[in-house]
């Protein structure tokens, strides 16, 4: 018996996520009175997970898995989980997490649980809490397969450290032609730049900027804050922004630490996009703007004078506390 | 080509969620349903298929009599069919399950359907919907092309997004991006006069069990008032001090 975490490694070292998970896991693995065995790809140094709590890391070693292919992945973890015995398995919510997710569980024929943001409240019968109605209300899910999959939400649980080692194993599986039938032809990734997907702070604007060249203030901001822009739905359906950066119920979930809304309105649709982010602040004109209703602080103002002042102070700020 | 587009029925998004008094199940009061919206771009990109390419576009659900004036809209907006499978949704699993015997039995090149619906958010049908279908799979698909066997599907990754090829049979996840949300169809009168004499066949269940449940909901903890600043001093102060944020 143990719980196995999928850590994902990427562009020569862990993401966050993958810590998270390790975290998560670890925290499962003690309800429960085992371990905590990770698997990954192709990492160069698997040291750090020990930290997380990972008892044991195989780390597969195959050039095919170098990029990432679902059904591919998915094969190789349900191998290492059935070979592990695993009662529960741990991915996070990445794009690709989500995307091997329920390929994994038709393998494992196991019942899988998405959008996890805290530990089981019960082992048996097996519950865990996770979001439903996009954010608006949460729902305690009972999964009754022998082996569970859970998909944890970005930063529900955050990173717990621990004294310990991990071991490393080899591992090995079968893949075959089959396994790689969908095939990447290309990718275009924004590097430079922190996601919203993996953003503690996320900076976003919306139709209140009244145009695209009025952006520049808020990508200042979250250059400051180390944050990730994003937007409105109006304002990407505009062209304003990439659709990428839009937010909401027919968009991203945002789960930040804290999430900023510049001339925003706080539509029901907005919001439920980000519910689950931690602190929320407003900076709108209007007071009867239905964002501070939701919103844990506030400004009442332009948008025009106050993100200058804002992001000038900010970095007065920063310069003086760091 | 054959395409059958999964339609999830759900709350509009304006809908306020509520659950009953022992709170185990959403209270459908006042909630009007619509085609989630993901469906709604991958039904509006199937159309396309349909007057460019010739396909032939089926529209599924999986639930009660009361998904069929979902079903209809379908139809409205342009399906040659729709098919009902009788029975509750119980859980993306159960669901996937009753999907892939219909897409079996049809023999369908290309299902798509939603990355998630906007009720459960569970994202998992469409994948476990490929899994036992042994289907090509590609999910946050925001751009589909097919040419004979072959498919290109652009997909959303963290920060990005990426380019792929496969074959078919496929299954997609899709969502905004499949087609310009000012492309997305309403029914017409013509449809919907349409939409009357088209077939919506019920089939019964083939008995697929859930693997999980959705025990009992819970609502947010009300917050408390906003805390407004006078200043952008006092907010960076509130930030720091009170919220511990910066
Ligand atoms: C099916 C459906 C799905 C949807 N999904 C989403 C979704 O996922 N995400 C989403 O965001 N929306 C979604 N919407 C749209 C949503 O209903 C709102 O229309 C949208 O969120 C409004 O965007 P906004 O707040 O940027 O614009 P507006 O509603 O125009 O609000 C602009 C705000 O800016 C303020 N403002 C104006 N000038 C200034 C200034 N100088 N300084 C400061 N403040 C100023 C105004 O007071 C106002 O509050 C959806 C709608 C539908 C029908």
């Amino acid at each position: 018996m143990s719980v196995v975490v999928y850590t994902e490694f990427e562009e020569g070292k862990f993401k966050k996520t993958a810590l998270e998970v390790a975290s998560y896991a670890k925290g499962i693995a003690n309800q429960m009175g085992t371990s905590v065995i990770a698997i990954t790809f192709n990492a160069d140094d698997t040291a750090v997970l020990g930290n997380y709590g990972v008892d044991k890391v195989l780390n597969l070693k195959e050039e095919q898995l170098n990029t990432f292919v679902a059904s591919a992945f998915a094969k190789a973890i349900a191998e290492a989980a059935q070979a592990e015995q695993a009662k529960v398995v741990v991915l996070s919510s990445s794009a690709n997490s989500n995307y091997l997710a329920p390929l994994l569980a038709v393998h494992l024929k196991a019942g899988y649980a998405s959008n996890v943001v805290a530990l089981p409240t019960s082992t048996d019968p097996f519950t865990v809490k996770r979001t439903a109605f996009t954010n608006k209300a949460f729902n305690h899910t009972v999964i009754s397969t022998d082996t569970k999959i859970i998909g944890l939400s970005k930063n529900a649980y955050g990173l717990k450290e621990h004294e310990g080692a991990a071991t490393e194993e080899a591992f090995s599986v079968s893949l075959g032609e089959d396994d790689f039938g969908v095939k990447v032809e290309n990718v275009d990734k924004a590097t430079d730049k922190v996601t919203i997907a993996d953003a503690e702070i996320v900076v976003s604007a919306g139709r209140g900027l009244k145009g695209p060249e009025n952006w520049e203030m808020v990508e200042e901001m979250a250059d400051i804050l180390g944050a990730a822009t994003a937007c409105s739905k109006p304002v990407s359906d505009l062209g304003w922004r990439p659709h990428s950066e839009h937010v909401g119920q027919t968009g991203k979930p945002v789960a930040a630490n804290l999430y900023i809304a510049i001339g925003i309105s706080g539509a029901i649709q907005h919001l439920a996009g980000i519910n689950a982010s931690k602190t929320k602040v407003v900076i709108n004109n209007d007071p009867e703007a239905p964002f501070f209703k939701a919103a844990d602080y506030g400004i009442v103002g332009d948008a025009f004078e106050i993100v200058p002042e804002l992001n000038e102070k900010l970095k007065a700020f920063k310069a003086s506390n760091s | 080509m054959k395409i059958l587009v999964c339609i999830s029925h759900v709350p509009d998004t304006t809908s306020k969620i509520n659950f009953n008094s022992d709170n185990t199940e959403f209270d459908t009061n006042g909630v009007q349903f619509v085609i989630n919206p993901n469906d709604e771009f991958g039904l509006t990109r199937a159309m396309w298929f349909k007057e460019k390419q010739n396909a032939t576009v089926d529209v599924v659900n999986v639930g009660g009599p009361e998904t069929e004036p979902t079903l209809r809209k379908a139809l409205a907006i342009g399906a040659d069919s729709a098919i009902r499978v009788n029975t509750s949704a119980l859980d993306g699993y159960q669901v996937a399950k009753e999907l892939a015997k219909v897409a079996q039995d049809g023999g369908y090149d290309l299902i798509i359907a939603g990355r998630e619906s906007i009720d459960y958010n569970g994202g998992m049908v469409p994948g476990m919907l490929a899994g036992l279908l042994g289907a090509s799979f590609v999910n946050k698909c925001i751009a589909l092309e097919v040419e004979g066997n072959s498919a290109t599907a652009v997909r959303e990754i963290d920060g990005g997004k990426e380019t792929l090829s496969t074959t078919l049979p496929l299954v997609i996840g899709g969502q905004k991006g499949l087609v310009e949300e000012s492309d997305l169809r309403i029914p017409n009168m013509r449809g919907i006069m349409m939409a009357r004499k088209k077939p919506l066949n019920v089939v019964e269940p083939q008995g697929a069990d859930a693997e999980t449940k959705a025990a009992s909901f819970e609502k947010p903890a009300p917050r408390g008032d906003v805390k407004l600043a006078e200043s952008v001093d006092e907010l960076i102060e509130m930030l720091h001090n009170d919220a511990k944020v910066i």
